[in-house]
This record gives structure tokens, C-alpha cells and sequence, in this order.
């Protein structure tokens, strides 16, 4: 099993509030791993740290076998190959469908646009919005923008995808067609890492589920053993709250 | 009061007749005048704007310090000033140093419109640029700003129209546009009133004309972004 990302007693405070604490966490390639914890646990910070969009303090983060100094690398490449989706899907509001799938490849990897062209309506067929390529977002649902928004990750192809609470700013009946494409995906061998409050979703779908609570890992196991046989007092706890 | 003479509305309506041609004329030099300054004013705005929003403290200090002497003194000391620079030392025309000093001033509230106009833009649209492996000057050119320069056509609309009226000023530095050929013809008719009130309507007329231009370009952009 090829090791794709590892963090390495990762720390990161926002002046003097400690929001992550001594983070170990390892991530297989093909993996797909929840995170789970009440709000301000620190999940949302800890994604951000692993595609530097929040610069770590201290510890390590190893990405596909290299340990990734923000002052040494080159992080818009690091970024690349990690795929992020928003909760708030953050679209590109002035450019249609096709434009926001395409944009990146054009303008970083200086894809030929109808190679460009090409991929980004497959994949977007691929998400169930064929009849959408020259839509602006305004018009779509916030389930069609979320996969849009993953569609326009996956155009950069991604070694690793990172959710943020992808489903938590959608309607309810608008949760379950966002859910579907991450399950595709996931079938497909992506490699994912997903913050989630929908614990179904966490127990069917991921491999491993990490609990988190004050910015510590508390408890990381097979989802199953973890919803079924939680070890610690508090996973029991905030499981019995949510589920 | 320099001519004795009071409002006569049948002087008024013989001097409209009268001094059209002169007036057109001028008014051509004011619409140039303004466009002109209003352009440049926008390049040099978009840069301080830029400057101001570094993460480098130093260009912040820069822009701030432009931007508040700008804001901070009045257009006609301004005007003479970098007329002086413009006209006397790089040797342009009285029209272009008049366009340039009327620029800079235009730049500084320009600015502060494209400043406010990025900062509106969310923040997670710049997260999405950068996590798509995009830097932030591409990120800023590709993403931000086409978004900000939709957000900032209404104030900048309104700051054409204060740069339109403010272009009267160049008069002073002897350039031909509508104020002064107001002032000559006033001079040489003693028709003040009269005079002063027909440059006016001119103004005014601008004005409407460019609120209908401006109002024209927000309500099809106001289509496109749906
Ligand atoms: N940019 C920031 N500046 C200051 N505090 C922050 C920032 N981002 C997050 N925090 C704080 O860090 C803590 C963890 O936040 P977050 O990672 O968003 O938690 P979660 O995603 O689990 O809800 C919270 O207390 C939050 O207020
Ligand atoms: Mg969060």
C-alpha cells in the first residue's frame, strides 16, 4: 500500500488559541478517511494546513514520500495535485460551467484548450451536467454548483481530494445526488480526505473515520469499528449526539 | 461682480443661439479632457490599489501616503502644481499636463474604489485560484479582478461625472475646454449671468448623457452576471 500523505505532529495556533495539537495522521493512496467533531475541532484548519492554504507552526507534512517546506517548495505545485472542495463551492461566479472546470488546466498546466475542452466535458458528464457547459453557476442548484465544483477539482488531476463540509450548505433533498458522486468517486480509487457531518455517509463510504475534539485526534479506526465499537468515552459520547 | 448687467432671458436666449458653435467645440475638449484623465486616473488607481492592498508594508505606506496628500489638498492647488512639473519641465501641451495633474487626482479616489471593490470580492475565491495550483497574481488577475471591475463600474461612473465637472478647473492653466471659453466669451460680452448659466445647461448635459451611458453598461452587466 503506497503511503500518499503523512502528518507528522502537525501544530498550528491562530494567535494564542492552539486550534491543532500534536496531529498524526497517515493517508493510503485510494483511502478514503472521514473526519468527524463537533464544530471547532479544528478539522476545517487541519485540511487547510495540508494544502497550505493555513501555514503549519511546527511538525511535518509528507506528500507522496517528500516532506513539503512551505519555504522551500514551490506550494502552487504542491497544490496541483491536491484537490479541494468548499462547503460554500466557491465557483467562479463571471465564468460559465466549462469555464470554471477549465480554467486551471489552461492557465497553470497550459493545456491545449481542446484537449482542455475535451476532459472538462467528460468530466462534468461524468458528474450529471452535460446540459450545462455554458451555464453560469447563478443558475444551478446548490447541488449542481457542488459538482461542479468537484468536477473543476478533479480537472487538475488530483492525487488527493480534501472536503470541507461539501453537503453541510445544501438542502436536504440536494445532499444525496453530492454524496452519490463522492461515493463514484471513491469507487473509482480516489484518494479522499472529508470533513462531514453526515455520519451515514462516513460509515458506508470511508475506510477509516478520524474523531476529533479540541484539536486532537481522539480516536481513528476502520469506519466500521469506530460507529460500532468506539474505544474512547468521548467518541462514545459524541457519537451518541449525532447518530 | 465684474459686469453690471442682470439675468435677461432674451440676452440669455440670443447668446444659447449665438455661441453654440464655440460652445461644441469646447465641449469636445472637456469630454476629451475627462476621458483622458479618467483612463489614466484608472491605470494609475488600479496600481496604488494593488500597492495598497501588498503584503508588503512598505508599497502599503506608499499608496496610503499618495492617496491621503491627494484626498488631503484641494484639485486647483494640485493643478497648479503638476502643471507646472508637466508643462514646464517635461515640456507637454497645456491640454496634456492639465489631463495628467486632473489624472493623478482622479487616481486617488479611483484607487480607493478598486480597493473596496477587491476586498468585496470573497475570499474564497481567491482559496478556490490558489487550490487549484494557481498563484496569487494569477489568481488576482483571473479570478479577483474581472470580478472587481464589475463591482466597481458604478462608483467609478459616479467618479467620471465628479471628473467631468472637476476637468472645469483646468481653465486655469489655460486649456480651451467649456469653463473657459465661458469666461471669454462672459469677458468679452459682459453677458455674466447669461453666460455662466449656458455653460451650465452644457455641463448638466454631459453629465445626463453619461449617467445614461453608465446606467446602459450596468444593466447589461447586471444581465451577463445571471
Ligand atoms: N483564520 C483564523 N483565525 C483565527 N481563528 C481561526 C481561524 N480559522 C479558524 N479559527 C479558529 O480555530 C478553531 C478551529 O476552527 P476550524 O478548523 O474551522 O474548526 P472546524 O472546521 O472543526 O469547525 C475555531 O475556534 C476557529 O474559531
Ligand atoms: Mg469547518
Amino acid at each position: 500500500m503506497k503511503e500518499m500523505i503523512r502528518v507528522e505532529k502537525l501544530n498550528k495556533s491562530f494567535g494564542d488559541l492552539h486550534v491543532l495539537k500534536d496531529i498524526d495522521l497517515t493517508v493510503n493512496e485510494s483511502d478514503v478517511l472521514c473526519l468527524v467533531g463537533a464544530s471547532g475541532s479544528g478539522k476545517s484548519t487541519l485540511l487547510r494546513c495540508l494544502n497550505f492554504l493555513e501555514i503549519r507552526d511546527n511538525g511535518k507534512i509528507i506528500f507522496d514520500g517528500e516532506e513539503i517546506d512551505p519555504k522551500t517548495h514551490n506550494l502552487n505545485q504542491v497544490r496541483q495535485k491536491v484537490g479541494m472542495v468548499f462547503q460554500h463551492f466557491n465557483l467562479f461566479p463571471h465564468k460559465t460551467v466549462l469555464e470554471n472546470v477549465i480554467e486551471a488546466p489552461l492557465m497553470v498546466k497550459k493545456t491545449n484548450k481542446v484537449t482542455a475542452v475535451k476532459e472538462g466535458k467528460e468530466l462534468l458528464e461524468k458528474v450529471g451536467l452535460a446540459d450545462k457547459f455554458d451555464v453560469y453557476p447563478s443558475k444551478l442548484s446548490g447541488g449542481q454548483k457542488q459538482r461542479v465544483a468537484i468536477a473543476r477539482a478533479l480537472a487538475m488531476k488530483p492525487d488527493i481530494m480534501l472536503f470541507d463540509e461539501p453537503t453541510s450548505a445544501l438542502d436536504p433533498e440536494l445532499v444525496g445526488e453530492v454524496l452519490e458522486t463522492m461515493k463514484d468517486l471513491a469507487k473509482e480509487g480516489m484518494t479522499m480526505i472529508i470533513v462531514t457531518h453526515e455520519m451515514g455517509f462516513a460509515k458506508e463510504v470511508a475506510d477509516y473515520t478520524v474523531y476529533m475534539h479540541d484539536g486532537k485526534i481522539v480516536e481513528r479506526g476502520l469506519s466500521k469499528d469506530l460507529f460500532n465499537n468506539p474505544k474512547e468515552e468521548r467518541t462514545k459520547e459524541f457519537l451518541s449526539k449525532v447518530l | 461682480m465684474i459686469a453690471g448687467s442682470v439675468f435677461d432671458f432674451g440676452t440669455f436666449i440670443s447668446e444659447l443661439r449665438r455661441t453654440y458653435p464655440f460652445f461644441l467645440e469646447a465641449g469636445l475638449v472637456t469630454i476629451q479632457l475627462t476621458i483622458a484623465s479618467v483612463l489614466i486616473g484608472t491605470v494609475i488607481g488600479v496600481i496604488f490599489a494593488l500597492l495598497k492592498l501588498s503584503p508588503l508594508k512598505i508599497f502599503r505606506i506608499i499608496a496610503g501616503t499618495y492617496i491621503t496628500i491627494i484626498r488631503g489638498t484641494p484639485l486647483i492647488v494640485q493643478i497648479f502644481a503638476l502643471f507646472y512639473g508637466f508643462s514646464q519641465i517635461i515640456m507637454l501641451s497645456a491640454f496634456w499636463s492639465a489631463a495628467l495633474a486632473l489624472a493623478v487626482h482622479n487616481s486617488a479616489y479611483i484607487a480607493e474604489i478598486f480597493r473596496g471593490a477587491i476586498q468585496s470580492i470573497d475570499k474564497g475565491q481567491t482559496e478556490a485560484g490558489r487550490s487549484l495550483g494557481m498563484s496569487g497574481v494569477m489568481t488576482m488577475r483571473r479570478i479577483v479582478m474581472p470580478q472587481a471591475m464589475r463591482r466597481a463600474v458604478p462608483p467609478l461612473g459616479n467618479q467620471f461625472i465628479i471628473g467631468l465637472k472637476d476637468s472645469s478647473l483646468a481653465a486655469f492653466v489655460a486649456v480651451d475646454e467649456l469653463f473657459r471659453t465661458a469666461q471669454g466669451i462672459a469677458a468679452g460680452t459682459l453677458n455674466t449671468m447669461e453666460t455662466f448659466i449656458i455653460v451650465g445647461i452644457y455641463y448638466l448635459l454631459l453629465v445626463m448623457i453619461f449617467t445614461v451611458i453608465v446606467n446602459a453598461v450596468e444593466q447589461r452587466m447586471a444581465k451577463s452576471e445571471k
